[in-house]
């Protein structure tokens, strides 16, 4: 029983190395399925855009509606979140935007590699958001900066509970960005894993595991409509908070 | 379901440490740690340098591409689309300007023919009035002439009937007596009785 029907539904994260590039400095360094992922989305994402603008006509095609749609979509959401200053980060908004919806649609795609799956992915993601938040917010208002983490209005006492808890959320901020971007597309998965893995065990079983089959089965159908709609939403979730953070930067004090 | 081998459950492959309790109380397989490096890909350290390495190339490549190639590119169509539209609109507006003008001049212009054409009329209709005037004065006077004549005429003829009158009724009369009483009478007498009938 036991061979033949081990469903690993970890299997699909796995890094494989494809081209090893030894260790420099003790650090082990591959060009991994993961590796080719990313280039292969930044080469959709780019073809894409350019053979949807290609006819760059006045009434626009489908395609070319497509393209427009998702830069007026981030374009709003930049200036809804952090005004017209903001629109100074749209390049950055737009392509981690971009990056995590086709990382998260790509791995809807069966036995693709899930990019935004990685831990290391989504905190060095957040992790550009924050260090833009930093360094932009001190280069444009020096030590101002730092009365983000002083609220006005405060009694004197409670000032510096509150400096600590200001501070505790800031950092706490490319924490969650990259925890729930990551959790979301692992969780989801795995759970679409685990419920395919029921239908083969059951099927495998005979005629009364068929009938069986059949409840996993709605299950994997409804669990894969609702990741379409959590790889949507997460990657405008992903862009929606980066604009937050950077209004934060471009307008410090509350 | 709860009891590891039953005939639907998943197979436990190797409980590893890092084994994770799935929501329906069935053991995930995680395979052993050397098949994966570590025993949770996402957290194997191992892989986190070569991962960092593309995902900072395939990222910056990225973004060079979007700021550079792909949003000026869309940004342009979307503004040539936006001044086109503008421009367009205001294209129209310029017309409809331009033909509500024309329509307030054919206004003036039809009310300015209008104007004229009554004038035109009333003096036509004075013309005419005038001249029918005149006409019917000349009429009236050539017939009060010719009326004038006819009276004239008709005085003379009428005198002319009554001295014929009396030489018929001066004759008549001696006849008359002639044949009553047989005697012929002066014809100073007879002419004198006819003037005192004709008279009386």
């Amino acid at each position: 029983m036991a061979s033949g029907s081990v469903i690993d539904p970890i299997h699909q994260f796995q890094i494989i190395k494809i081209v090893e590039l030894g260790q420099p400095g003790g650090v082990e360094l591959a060009f991994t399925n993961s590796a080719a992922f990313m280039f292969g989305i930044v080469a959709l994402v780019f073809f894409f855009l350019t053979f949807a603008t290609r006819g760059r006509t006045l009434v626009p095609g489908r395609l070319q509606s497509l393209a427009e749609l998702s830069y007026e979509f981030v374009a709003s959401t930049v200036r809804g979140s952090a005004g017209n200053e903001g629109m100074k980060f749209f390049p950055l908004v737009f392509s981690l935007f971009i990056f995590v919806l086709t990382a998260n649609m790509v791995g809807m795609i069966p036995y693709a590699f899930t990019v935004t799956s990685h831990l290391i992915v989504t905190a060095a993601l957040a992790l550009l958001v924050i260090l833009t938040v930093i360094i932009y917010g001190f280069v444009r208002h020096g030590t101002h900066f730092l009365h983000l983490f002083v609220p006005s209005g405060v009694p004197a006492f409670l000032l510096p509970f509150m400096v600590v808890i200001e501070v505790i959320s800031f950092l706490s901020r490319p924490i969650s960005l990259s925890l729930r971007l990551f959790a979301n597309m692992l969780a989801g998965h795995i759970a679409m894993k685990v419920f395919a893995g029921f239908i083969v065990m059951m099927t495998a079983s005979g005629v009364v595991g068929w009938f069986g089959a059949v409840l996993p089965l709605f299950m994997v159908v409804a669990l894969t409509a609702l990741e379409f709609l959590v790889a949507a939403l997460q990657a405008y979730v992903f862009a929606v908070l980066t604009c937050i953070y950077l209004n934060d930067a471009l307008h410090p004090g509350h | 379901m709860s009891e590891p081998h039953g005939p639907a459950g998943i197979i436990v492959a190797q409980a590893a440490p890092g084994t994770l309790p799935a929501a329906s109380g069935v053991e995930i397989a995680v395979p052993a740690a050397e098949a994966h490096g570590s025993n949770f890909p996402p957290f194997d350290v191992h892989t986190f340098p070569s991962q960092l390495l593309w995902l900072v190339i395939a990222f910056a490549a990225l973004y060079l591409l979007m700021s550079r190639v792909a949003l000026p590119r869309i940004a342009t169509i979307l503004e040539e689309r936006h001044d086109r539209i503008a421009d367009d609109i205001e294209e129209a507006g310029k017309l409809k300007a331009e033909s509500e003008a024309a329509a307030e001049a054919y206004e003036k212009a039809l009310a300015s023919a209008r104007t004229k054409a009554h004038g035109i009329a009333t003096e036509t209709r004075d013309t005419l009035a005038a001249e029918a005037e005149t006409r019917r004065k000349s009429l009236e006077a050539d017939l009060n002439v010719k009326l004038a004549a006819a009276e004239v005429q008709i005085a003379a003829t009428k005198t002319a009937a009554m001295a014929n009158v009396r030489g018929i009724a001066v004759e008549a009369a001696g006849t008359i007596v002639n044949t009553l009483i047989g005697t012929t009478p002066t014809s100073g007498a007879v002419e004198e009785a006819v003037d005192t009938a004709i008279k009386g």
